[in-house]
């Protein structure tokens, strides 16, 4: 049986800057500005030290350095790009059988490793309901081979497998996806919002104390997007305030928005802000049609249908950020 | 007390799983492996054998979860055949590269199109250059034996890597016979509790796998053939040792059957080597000395051992069941691994080479077919 106990996390920006633990050290390899960096660092805070990472393929096996150095403070497995859940899956049922209970394995995929090639993994670990944890580091794109096009980079983004038109279909909605597989929490976070982003962590790690648990986290990759480092953050905030990436989560079945995608839901015309706010800073996005924002406005669309279809609960003090 | 019983060479594999007190056993079914898990899965359902069963949806993942597994410092066992093999084979390179002493049944089947599931050993030669250690059981008795002794090797520290136990599909899978069921207390004896020198351990954090610089790499790939070579003094060490354990030496890297004064020598892994030692029987009523080498271990190959014992003779038919299209000779593998062995004898001590393909797809290879192929060469 799964166990909850959930309340509400409050957490500052000052203690989450006082908070020094984290399993990625300085002197790492990520590019400047990566958001996904700092969407470990934040993450790992809020797990802490009992849980064995599992890294496929992705820029995550490439952020650790190289041996004989590592910029890990954790143990890592790093694995082929179709099989993280499954090694976790042989990982937690290791730790099943020695006893190990106050240790978890976490899974650090990228986009590529979670919604393309390992989604069947994911899927098989999820269904069979294994103790773990799995966080997609969602950069949209295949980032450690040079920006091509995934299953979750977004409509008219240009990769360089979509490098002139850009990609014309949706992005794949996996949140909802896993969230339908009755795992008991399914989050999404962004590092735009990062006290919500730790929050989902902590809840994942300290909250919902074993099953599966799935956070989707969305990030800037600078090189990929074609930004300034320094947009990174507000990027990635602008993605959720144009309601393109919401905030959500999914308690034992029940599901949640969160901050302003809630208000987005309850008030789009007052608080959605027009997608093209979010464009206009991307050089993937450079010289972006009429086409290709309406192509974003019909999937910004359907994904609020989606969610829609299942947000039926409520609960005030869970959806503060 | 030794207990004696009637078992299929699938369930000789899962006894000899449970008697090495595998902790963690991850597997997709395909014929002719799946009895191997279900036997396996039904014990621990019934709560007659301690273990977790991970039935995973994809062979590759039954490997990945092997391998998390291994690294977390349990003993792990997964079984295949043929397609599924194939599926998990970038897995396998894994499994050695992380240096994970698992253990891997292999129930060999015919590779489609077009589609058949009977015994050929093409799937195994897919393995060959994986890095882990590969056994070929003759019979159900050495079936049960071989997981027992993969896992003594495998774990030594001096090995380090994962090893893979075949059987033939059907042949052995589906057919019963005798088997001698060792003691738990002398399988305990004989392989005490892995304890790997390190594992996935948040109190002792350990980045295992990420970059590393083309130089030390190649490094690190040559240690791992001198590790499968540092395995075969311990294969045959941990022969010896069960000897002394059971009365029965079992588990040496070749196994010969009346070579000494052997002219014309027989050569082959699995089942084609009981037919073999029949074959040679025949071919001595007939006046022609024959004799008859069977490679039980593969990787690491016992190249010196064979070059010992080959040397001079007149004719090696080396009988192989698998092929590899387009390369030397006849194209069987076997055949090939045995050339090279001895490459380096001096002229007057070659002996002339046969690369005889037989059985593929299945093809039932009796002792007749044998004795017919020698005698219609010399
Ligand atoms: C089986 C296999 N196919 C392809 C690759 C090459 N590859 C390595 S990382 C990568 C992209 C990873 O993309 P993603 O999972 O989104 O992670 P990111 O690099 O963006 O963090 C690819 C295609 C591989 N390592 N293995
Ligand atoms: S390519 Fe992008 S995701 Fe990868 S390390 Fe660089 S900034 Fe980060
Ligand atoms: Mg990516």
């Amino acid at each position: 049986m799964v166990e909850f106990d959930i309340k509400p996390i409050r957490v500052t920006n000052e203690e989450l800057i006082e908070n020094r633990f984290s399993n990625i050290l300085k002197g790492n390899h990520a590019c400047a500005g990566c958001g996904g960096t700092l969407a470990m660092r934040i993450i790992s805070k809020a797990f802490g030290r009992n849980v064995i990472y599992v890294i496929p393929a992705s820029c995550s096996s490439v952020r650790q350095g190289f041996i004989p150095k590592s910029a890990m403070a954790c143990p890592v497995f790093n694995t082929a790009f179709a099989s993280a859940a499954a090694v976790a899956s042989g990982i937690a049922a290791a730790l099943k059988y020695q006893g190990r209970d106050d240790v978890v394995p976490v899974v650090r995929a990228g986009d590529g490793g979670t919604v393309d090639i390992g989604l069947a993994t994911l899927s098989g670990a999820a269904e069979r309901q294994t103790n773990m944890i799995y966080v997609c580091y969602d950069n949209e794109e295949y980032g450690n081979t040079g920006y091509q096009r995934s299953g979750a980079t977004p409509p008219g983004a240009r990769t360089t497998t979509t490098p002139i038109k850009g990609k014309r279909e949706f992005k794949k909605p996996v949140p909802v996806l896993m969230a339908d597989h009755g795992v008991p929490y399914v989050a999404t976070a962004s590092i735009g919002y990062v006290p919500d982003m730790y929050k989902k962590a902590y809840r994942a790690r300290r909250q919902i104390k074993n099953g599966f648990r799935y956070i989707h986290v969305h990030f800037t990759c600078p090189p990929g997007r074609g930004t300034d480092p320094r947009d990174c953050v507000g990027l990635a905030k602008l993605a959720v305030d144009t309601g393109l990436r919401p905030l959500y989560e999914v308690i034992n079945g029940k599901r949640y928005l969160n901050g302003i995608s809630k208000k987005q839901y309850l008030e789009p015309d007052k608080y959605m802000k027009p997608v093209e706010e979010y464009l206009k800073y991307q050089r993937r996005y450079r010289g972006y049609t009429e086409e290709d924002v309406e192509l974003l406005n019909r999937y910004r669309d359907r994904y609020r249908d989606l969610i829609k279809r299942h947000v039926k609960y409520t609960n005030p003090e869970l959806e503060e950020i | 007390m030794t207990e004696y019983k009637v078992l299929s060479g699938s369930d000789a594999v899962a006894r000899g799983v449970r008697l090495s007190r595998v902790g963690v056993i991850a597997a997709y079914p395909i014929t002719p492996q799946t009895h191997i898990i279900e036997r396996l899965a039904e014990r621990i359902e019934a709560g007659e054998y301690n273990a977790q069963f991970i039935p995973v949806e994809s062979e590759h993942s039954a490997m990945s979860a092997v391998i998390g597994a291994s690294l977390t410092g349990v003993r792990a066992f997964t079984a295949t055949a043929s397609q599924g093999l194939l599926y998990m084979i970038e897995m396998l390179y894994r499994a050695a590269g992380a240096r994970a002493p698992l253990v891997l049944a292999l129930a060999n089947r015919t590779l489609g199109p077009p589609r058949n599931i009977r015994a050929e050993r093409t799937d195994l030669m897919a393995t060959r250059d994986t890095g882990f250690l590969i056994f070929f059981a003759k019979n159900n008795q050495e079936a049960l034996d071989m997981v027992i002794q993969a896992y003594k090797v495998a774990e030594n520290r001096d090995v380090l890597m994962p090893a893979l136990v075949s059987l033939e599909g059907f042949i052995l899978t589906h057919t019963y016979a005798g088997v001698k069921i060792p003691d738990q207390e002398i399988v305990d004896e004989f392989l005490p509790p892995y304890k790997p020198p390190v594992y996935l351990d948040p109190k002792r954090p350990l980045t295992m796998g990420n970059p590393m610089p083309p130089n030390m790499h190649h490094e690190y790939r040559i240690d791992f053939h001198k590790r499968l070579l540092n395995a075969k003094e311990l294969i045959k060490k941990a022969a010896k040792e069960r000897e002394k354990l059971t009365g029965r030496f079992t588990g040496d890297l070749i196994e010969t059957y009346m070579l000494e004064d052997a002219d014309v020598v027989l050569v082959s892994m699995g089942t084609i080597a009981e037919e073999m030692e029949v074959a040679v029987d025949k071919l001595r009523e007939d006046g022609i000395k024959a004799g008859s080498l069977r490679v039980r271990v593969f990787r690491p190959f016992p190249e010196e051992e064979i070059r010992e014992l080959l040397a001079g003779r007149k004719h090696v038919f080396v009988f192989t069941r698998s092929l590899s299209p387009g390369s030397v000779g006849n194209g069987g593998q076997l055949a090939m691994e045995i050339k090279a062995s001895l490459y380096e004898l001096g002229d007057d001590e070659k002996p002339k080479i046969h690369d005889v393909l037989v059985g593929l797809g299945g093809k039932d290879v009796p002792y007749s077919d044998l004795v017919k192929i020698v005698k219609g060469v010399i």
